[in-house]
Order: structure tokens, then sequence, then C-alpha cells
């Protein structure tokens, strides 16, 4: 989950944090790290250009990238189903 | 035009690896980068606002220079938020940014670089910053115009009742830069708000 929020916190310019910062509960929008509607888009653009998975639906988005273990989940499970 | 004399408040340039508050240099830096540049500014004047980062680098120049020319000479109260203007000016509007952004179409376009092509957005990241309502507007231009430059802001205070205004040149395409503001009021000081005196700070 590092190298995830790793990635996350390059794509995202997220200069002033760390990792560990990052709880892998946390909520990744509003009253958790903050995040905003252009940050949703790279996390998409992140997922893409990273995992190769394209969210192929929009209503999975909120459940998706509410924290980063959500998002690891999610990588998981379609990374599993493409192998 | 009604006869309503304006004065230069307070000015700031960043340019060359320097950065000037008042017309005397405040700090100095030499960095292998644009952007590491632009960091130990943020950290020298221990800014905190994360968003920073997020912004393009016409922003972060505008907005960084702006943060140092309020800094100890506005008192955020003293005005409402319709009544402080923006006015900026520059020859390349948006293009460093314009280009990186075209770069990355090729692949997966960028949402975040996206929303920086328009000059215009250093405007409102100022703005959202200090709460800013009023008149703004960014211009291109060939090159710093002192004379329209004056006229147009003299122009919005004698006739939108406006009490302050930011205004100046922000300009970034790569590696070369300059931003120089300038806080226009019509409380009394010994600069007075004419094309001469803009020019005089310009040409530090």
């Amino acid at each position: 989950m590092t190298d995830l929020k790793l990635q996350i916190i390059a794509q995202l310019n997220l200069q002033d944090l760390k990792p560990e910062d990052i709880g892998d509960d946390q909520s990744l929008f509003v009253d958790g790290l903050g995040l905003d509607s252009i940050d949703a888009l790279e996390l998409i653009v992140l997922l893409q250009q990273q995992y190769k998975i394209k969210l192929a639906n929009a209503d999975e988005g909120p459940a998706v990238f509410k924290t980063v273990r959500t998002m690891a989940e999610y990588i998981t499970a379609h990374q599993a189903t493409n192998s | 035009m009604e006869n309503i004399q304006s004065y230069i408040t307070a000015s700031c340039a960043i340019k060359n690896g320097k950065v000037f508050k008042n017309e005397k240099i405040i700090f100095e830096n030499i960095e292998d980068t644009l952007s590491s540049f632009f960091v130990s500014i943020y950290k020298n004047f221990e800014m905190q606002y994360p968003k920073f980062y997020k912004m393009d680098m016409l922003s972060k120049l505008g907005w960084l220079a702006a943060e140092i020319l309020l800094k100890n000479n506005f008192d955020t109260q003293k005005y409402k938020a319709d009544e402080v203007a923006i006015i900026l000016a520059n020859t390349n509007a948006s293009i460093d940014t314009d280009t990186k952004y075209f770069e990355t179409i090729k692949d997966i376009a960028s949402p975040a670089l996206f929303v920086y092509t328009l000059p215009n957005i250093v405007i409102g990241e100022i703005s959202i910053k200090h709460n800013f309502k009023g008149e703004n507007a960014f211009f291109i231009s060939e090159k710093f115009d002192p004379i329209f430059l004056k006229n147009y802001v003299q122009n919005l205070i004698i006739n939108n009742n406006l009490q302050a205004c930011i205004c100046g040149w922000v300009e970034l395409v790569k590696e070369d830069y300059n931003a120089t503001l300038f806080l226009i009021e019509k409380e009394q000081n010994n600069i007075k708000f004419t094309a001469e005196n803009l020019n005089k700070i310009y040409a530090l």
C-alpha cells in the first residue's frame, strides 16, 4: 500500500505529504485528505496509467476511491481478473 | 476623468532568482529548477497552503508574488470582498501549461493540467486564498504597458467603487519568468500611482 500512496502523492502533487501521513482507512475526500473533483479524475488517470484499469462504471467511483485500502482492493481484484 | 489620487502602497517582484518587496531584495536563491526555486520561496516565507503544490507554474508565480505583496501590507478586514480588484497581464498567456497539457493528450489527458490552460486562473487562485470578489481581468500585451495599466486601474477605481487593486505583470514560459505586482490604494503613500512609478519599479 506504500507504493500506492507514493503514486497518489506523485499524481496529485501532494508534496507536503509522506506515505505514512496517509492512513490506510483515512477518507481521501472532504474531511479526510481533502481531495477535490479534479483529484478524483487524476486518480482515474492513475489507475489507467499505472495499472491499466479503466473504471467501467462511474457510479463505482465513490466506493473505489473512498480510502487507500479500497483503492488497493479494487486494483488487486482487477489485476486478478485480468491475469 | 475625475481626479482621485491613488498610491502604490506596496510592490513585489520575483525575477532572476530574487524576490523584491517594496524595491528591496528580501530573498535570493539559486536552485537547479524553477520549480525548486518557487518551493524555496514558499518554504522560506513559511506559507501554509497545500494547494500551492497543485498549481501550474504561472499560478505558483503569481500566487507567491501576491502573498508576499500583501504580507504585512494589507488588512483583509479593511475592505469588502468586492472592493478589491485584480488586473494582470503578460505576453504569452498560459502557453507554458498549454504546451505541457498538449504533451499529456498524446497519452491520457491530465485533468489537473487542463484546469490551468487559461492565464486568468492565477487570478482565481489569489482570489480564493483571500476571498477577493472584485473586478478582475487578465490582458495579453506585447510588453509591460504601464500607461494602459495605470489608466485601466484608475478608471476602475473611479467608476467601480473599488478601494484597492492588485495589478501588474505575471509572465512565465519554461525557465523565463517575471512577476511584478503592485498594490494600489487610495490611502496616502509617498509613491503616487503613475505610469512612471510603475515602470520604475518594473525595471528594477
